[in-house]
Formats: structure tokens, C-alpha cells, sequence
């Protein structure tokens, strides 16, 4: 095989631009476009001596030891870029008598499939990659489209859905989602917001979960021993593989969400409360009331809720225009939290308050206690901190 | 440029022109131009790309060996592909990509076509084998009745009357908008819309879009009317929003993942915490619901506010429920 003849013919006939407009070597380029060329026309596996020899840009002496060794520095780096590019580089020996081993690319393995994709399934792919347009695996999603139009697809860049989700991911989602598809264990430090420092933690993943719009990993906690699930966008820091690919089998047909769902709290809403509020406000209330009464002075509602907590933190929110009626336990939740709020807020006038200590308990409701001070009663550590500081 | 670029930009390059000859190949007699924004390259870039293959080609890099194309006027096509006329098959990462956008697309509530993209997405699954048996799981929750309602009165094309409670103001409004497109972020779906009540663009969240009526004539959105850059998130504090600053115990620490704050500093167990809000109406809502451990430390008014709200329920309880004022209880007398 002869090197490199006729090609110094043709780049006369271009002008022989060797600088491009990328400031890299357009040597390197085109030396890694012929040697795909040339792995991939092969059968034989072609042994570096062989490549050499053959593709342009790899000449040199190889009796001299200099020269030999930084052909085999520009070979290595070569091979690593088209793997990282997704190149099948195949290794094996052309014949039992070699011992130095040989490369080829094999075709089946190089090519894009046949996919024959409709005009309207093209469309939808085409509008996909775009969702990505401003997170995480963007420039993938917009690479992997090329090769499909290089395949022949066309795509429609105006086609629409109608309705398009943005795609945003957290930094953590691809090398999770990577070490999911490939059985491979993780580490990562992990913020709760409630706690001052980030957990180490050590998890087998099992899959990532995109539930109500929040990217959850699902999987075996190895410091726990136990399932379980970690907000993405808690993760703090970078997502290290530790151990070897495949090293254990999530649990045959687990349901992912299932898992995430459970965790991420209930939405059953059995419970009712009766609320009084005050005619023309409440507008919040009003729309997820299950049972709306009006009358002159106040209108009645009935409020389906789950948790005796968020529903009073709910009503709180209304200040006076709600007030509680049915069941205690919610009744007495609201009260004790508005009085958590005057007090803490009462730097003001202090004195205002003072008389309201009564409330403590709904059963001394209506009698007029003394002049208690409510900061006396209510004030704990924490209040009095809150309060003195700044 | 840094050593890293470089590499990236080389790999880049060279992703593009092994893509370069099979799109070609595709598409005899394309226009450099149209190829060039197809390919999202400059035509200059792309010519480029064209010379560095000329001289690419199989061993002996002969004549016949060679890549070789032609040109008419502003045309080119393959005429000889020397094997790579395919492009590479997708990575791990492409396969990725697109089959949980494809996923997110087929889990929209309310999407167009859902039949294609759930086609489209068993093709490329079929097609990327291993690759995309993504462990990556989609749910997207959603009235889909209601955002599927709403999207065919969007690409009805007429203006809409809409019942709508802003959560801001705590109030329930008729207006009169003029959609231009449905979208979803966050796993909710919004309308953006020109509001002729507000004179301006707004998103109108479709699960506080109460009731919905066509009108008899055309959306008319005015010129200057743009969709929203929302590539930031759905709501972008401006600095000429109210600025509020609380002190939050360590059980309201949530806060700065749910709401976008503008600093937040730990005070040892106490954070403060700075955050812009729309309307102190809703701010004083807001710090009610939060409970105890919350104290606001600016502005002053929404302190008063918060204490003036407190102590005035808590008058009430101190009350009893006088006869009639409930309007279940107010029985007439006998």
C-alpha cells in the first residue's frame, strides 16, 4: 500500500488552508477520519506497524527509538479520542502465529441502525432533543439528532406538540443515570437542608426518577442497608463510580416510582374540616372547598385535608379571615401556632398580648384570665434567640 | 483556548465529518447554504469541513480512493463515500438524551400526538439496543382533561375568557386573554397569554385556571407581545420586587429549596435568609403558614402585618361562635 500519494495533489487544488478556523491541527482531524476510514475497510486486524505504515500522518522511522516511541504516544491518543467519540475499536490478532496485536472496526458495530422513522415520529424526536435546549445532556441530545438526520432522517425544525415540558436536569442526573444502566456503585455526599453538613453516602442505584417535576435515584443504601430514594439536586459535589460495572442486580420488576412516590408523602385527602370565613375572601379555600354554605356574616366551607399540620399551617396563612370550627385537633393546631407567631412578633407591643395566655387551652377559651405575659408563658430558648439577635 | 477545549473542539470536528458524508450522501444536490443550517455550522466551516474530507479516503489515496463530491454552483453531492456511509451509532449518552425527553414528552398531560411520540420512542429504543434501557422513569402528574381542554382552545386560535386565582393576591378574577402557546416546566403546565386586564404577558398556571370560555373572536396578541425567555425558571425575582428577610429554624431550612432566595446566611442553628416576593399580601400569607420558628426581621410592616394578622384570629377564638354566624348552625326558632 502506498502512503499518502495524491493527497498533497488535491490540497494545491484547495489552496492548501492547513490553518482552519478551529486553531487545531486539521492534520490530526484528517488523520483520525483516515484511520476510521481505513479500521473500518479492513477485515484483517492491522497491527500499529501496519496502520503506520499505512494511514497518513503516522510516518516515521521505526528503528529509531525517539521517533518510534512518539508515534506510539500519538497512536494512544488517537485510539482513546475514538473511543471517547463512540468508536467500536475491536483488538484481536489477525492469524495464532501473531503476537502483536491488531485493530479493525467492525462495520455492524460502527453504523447507526436502520431507523425508519415516520414523518410525525421524526417530528416528535426533533422537538425532544429541543426540550434539552437549556440542561444537562443537551449537546447529547443534539448530537445523537445529527446522526439520526445523517441517517437520512428528515426533521420538521418547526413542528410542535402543542404543549412542550422543558427538560431540566441536575447536575447528578447523568452520572447516576450511567451508573444505574451500568450496575456500578456510587458515592456522593448528600445536603439535607435540616442538617448543618452533607452525609457520605454509598448506594447501588437502581434507576432515576423524574416525579412531580423533581429528579429523585432510587436504590440499595449500602451504610443503610436499606431502599432508598435521594433528591438529585441534594447531592453535593461530583458523583464518583467506585468498583466494578454489573456488580449486583436490582430487585426483578421493581417499580421505581412507587418508591418515590411513597416517600415523597401521602395525596389521599380523607379527612374534613369545617372552617367559618369571612364572606368574599379566602379565595384559595374556596376552590378546593368540598362543601360551600353562605350566609350573611360568614360562610361555611368544608375542607378536605390529609395531615392535621399542613392543613393548619394552610389556614394560619388566612390570619383572621378563617376561623376553625371542627375537628380540635385542627382547631387547637391553628391556635397554638397563631399564638407562636404573635408572640415572636410581638416586640412591637408586647403588652397587647398579654392578655391572651388564656388560650393555652381550648377548655379556658372565653374566660378572661389575669395579666399573664404571654412572652412569660410561650417564650422558649429558641423564641428568645430568635428574637435578641440582630 | 485551554488544552481541553482544543481537545473537545478536535472531537467535535471530527464527529461532524464522519456524520457529514452519509447526510450528504442522503441528500444529492443539497444547497451548501441549507446543508450548513441543517448542520447548525457557519457555510464557511462547512466548506471547510468539505476540503479536509476531499482528501480523506480509503488506502492507496488514490484518485479512486478518495472521497469525492461534486459541486453545482451552490450544490454538492457524494459521489464516492469511500465506507462511511453510515453515521456512528448513538453513545450511551445520545440514546440517553433522547429517550427521556422522548419519555418526558410522552408523559405530558394534554400532549398532541402522544401515539407518535410513544412510536418514535419505541424505534430509537429498538434501534439503540442495551443503550437505552435507560433506568430512567417519568411521572409527570396532571389533569390531563383539563391541560388537553385548555390546548385545544389554545390552537383554537380565540380569545379566551378565563376564571383565574392568583395565588399572589389570594383572589379569583375573570380576564380576557389572548394565548400564544402552552408549555409545561416543572411538571406543570402553563398558559402564556397576552392579558388585556394586566396589558402584558403572563403564564397562567392551568391548574388555577378555574373555568375556561372560547369568545367569538380571534386572539389578537399584540405586536409587541413575546413569549417569555424561561430558560431560568418560571418566576425571576426582579429587584424591584419587595426584598423580605427572615430568621427560619432548622425545620423551615426547605424554604431555600423551594423558593429562589438571595442569600442565605447561617447564624448557627438560625439561618436568615432574603427572598423576593410578589406581593406582600402573599408574604404575610406565606410567613403565617411557616409556623414558629419563622420570625420576620424586615421590612417592619410585614412584621406588623404578620403580628396584627396573629392577634386578631386569636381574638376571634377567644369569641365565642355567636348564634347565626354560622350559616349551617342558624337553624330558624320554632
Amino acid at each position: 500500500m502506498a502512503v499518502g500519494v495524491g493527497t498533497s495533489a488535491r490540497v494545491h487544488v484547495w489552496g492548501g488552508s492547513a490553518a482552519s478556523v478551529y486553531g487545531v491541527s486539521r492534520s490530526r482531524t484528517e488523520r483520525l477520519v483516515n484511520l476510521v476510514i481505513c479500521l473500518l475497510s479492513t477485515r484483517r486486524f492491522l497491527t500499529a506497524a501496519q496502520i503506520a505504515a499505512t494511514v497518513p500522518g503516522y510516518e516515521h522511522d521505526p528503528d529509531d527509538a525517539r521517533e518510534h516511541e512518539a508515534f506510539q504516544r500519538k497512536f494512544e491518543r488517537d485510539k482513546a479520542e475514538l473511543r471517547d467519540l463512540g468508536v467500536p475499536l475491536e483488538t484481536g490478532t489477525a492469524s495464532a502465529f501473531d503476537t502483536e496485536p491488531g485493530y479493525r472496526i467492525a462495520r455492524r458495530e460502527y453504523a447507526l441502525p436502520e431507523i425508519p422513522l415516520k414523518p410525525d415520529e421524526a417530528a416528535a424526536v426533533g422537538i425532544a432533543a429541543r426540550l434539552w435546549q437549556h440542561a444537562g445532556l443537551a449537546a447529547a441530545a443534539s448530537s445523537g439528532l445529527a446522526k439520526l438526520r445523517a441517517a437520512g432522517v428528515d426533521v420538521d425544525p418547526h413542528a410542535t406538540l402543542g404543549l412542550e415540558p422543558m427538560v431540566n436536569v441536575d447536575p447528578a442526573f447523568a452520572p447516576l443515570a450511567a451508573a444505574a444502566r451500568d450496575r456500578r456503585e456510587v458515592r456522593f455526599d448528600y445536603r439535607v437542608p435540616d442538617r448543618d453538613a452533607p452525609d457520605h453516602r454509598r448506594l447501588q442505584p437502581w434507576g432515576v426518577v423524574c416525579w412531580r417535576g423533581r429528579w429523585y435515584v432510587v436504590g440499595h443504601d449500602l451504610d443503610r442497608d436499606a431502599t432508598r430514594c435521594f433528591r438529585l439536586s441534594r447531592v453535593v459535589g461530583p458523583v464518583r463510580a467506585a468498583g466494578t460495572a454489573g456488580a449486583y442486580q436490582p430487585p426483578v420488576g421493581v417499580d421505581l416510582i412507587s418508591h418515590v412516590a411513597r416517600w415523597s408523602g401521602p395525596t389521599e385527602h380523607a379527612g374534613r374540616a369545617t372552617v367559618l370565613v369571612t364572606p368574599g375572601r379566602a379565595a384559595g379555600l374556596r376552590r378546593v372547598a368540598v362543601e360551600v354554605t353562605c350566609g350573611p356574616e360568614a360562610d361555611r366551607l368544608v375542607l378536605p385535608y390529609t395531615d392535621v399540620d399542613l392543613l393548619a399551617s394552610h389556614l394560619v396563612g388566612y390570619g383572621p379571615e378563617v376561623r376553625v370550627l371542627d375537628p380540635p385537633e385542627v382547631r387547637d393546631a391553628v391556635i397554638q401556632r397563631l399564638k407562636e407567631i404573635a408572640v415572636r412578633h410581638d416586640s412591637l407591643a408586647v403588652g397587647q398580648l398579654s392578655a391572651r395566655s388564656e388560650l393555652a387551652s381550648p377548655a379556658a377559651a372565653g374566660r378572661r384570665a389575669g395579666s399573664v405575659s404571654a412572652r412569660s408563658e410561650l417564650a422558649s430558648p429558641a423564641v428568645a434567640n430568635g428574637r435578641s439577635a440582630r | 483556548m485551554s488544552a481541553k477545549a482544543g481537545t473537545r473542539t478536535s472531537a467535535d470536528r471530527l464527529a461532524r465529518l464522519l456524520n457529514l458524508v452519509p447526510y450528504l450522501l442522503a441528500r444529492p444536490g443539497i444547497e451548501i447554504a441549507e446543508a450548513a443550517g441543517d448542520l447548525g455550522v457557519t457555510e464557511r466551516q462547512l466548506r471547510e469541513d468539505l476540503e479536509l474530507l476531499w482528501v480523506c479516503g480509503l488506502p492507496g489515496y488514490g484518485p479512486g480512493d478518495l472521497i469525492d463530491m461534486a459541486f453545482d454552483g451552490d450544490r454538492v453531492t457524494i459521489t464516492y463515500d469511500a465506507g462511511i456511509d453510515r453515521p456512528l451509532r448513538l453513545t450511551p449518552d445520545e440514546a440517553l438524551a433522547l429517550v427521556v425527553a422522548l419519555r418526558m414528552l410522552a408523559e405530558t398531560p394534554g400532549v398532541a400526538n402522544r401515539e407518535a411520540v410513544e412510536r418514535a420512542l419505541a424505534k430509537i429504543e429498538d434501534a439503540g439496543g442495551d443503550l437505552v434501557a435507560a433506568p430512567v422513569e417519568v411521572r409527570l402528574p396532571g389533569d390531563a382533561r383539563r391541560v388537553e381542554q385548555l390546548r385545544a382552545a389554545v390552537e383554537g386560535g380565540r380569545a379566551l375568557r378565563i376564571t383565574y386565582y392568583t395565588w399572589a393576591r389570594d383572589e379569583t378574577t375573570e380576564r380576557v386573554i389572548d394565548p400564544l402557546r402552552m408549555l409545561m416546566s416543572d411538571s406543570r403546565a402553563y398558559v402564556e397569554a397576552w392579558c388585556r386586564r394586566a396589558e402584558a404577558v403572563r403564564l397562567f398556571r392551568a391548574d388555577r385556571i378555574d373555568a375556561v370560555t372560547e369568545l367569538d373572536e380571534p386572539a389578537m396578541v399584540p405586536p409587541q407581545a413575546r413569549p417569555q425567555d424561561l430558560s431560568e425558571g418560571v418566576f425571576r425575582p426582579s429587584p424591584d420586587l419587595p426584598l423580605i428577610t427572615l430568621r427560619i429554624g432548622r425545620g423551615e431550612r426547605w424554604i431555600t429549596e423551594y423558593y429562589p432566595c438571595e442569600r442565605v446566611e447561617s447564624d448557627g442553628e438560625q439561618w436568615v435568609v432574603w427572598l423576593r416576593v410578589t406581593d406582600l399580601g402573599w408574604a404575610r400569607r406565606f410567613v403565617l403558614g411557616l409556623g414558629s420558628e419563622v420570625t420576620v426581621l424586615a421590612p417592619a410592616e410585614l412584621a406588623e402585618q404578620v403580628r396584627d394578622s396573629a392577634v386578631a384570629a386569636l381574638e376571634a377564638y377567644a369569641t365565642p361562635v355567636l348564634p347565626g354566624a354560622d350559616p349551617a348552625a342558624a337553624v330558624p326558632r320554632q
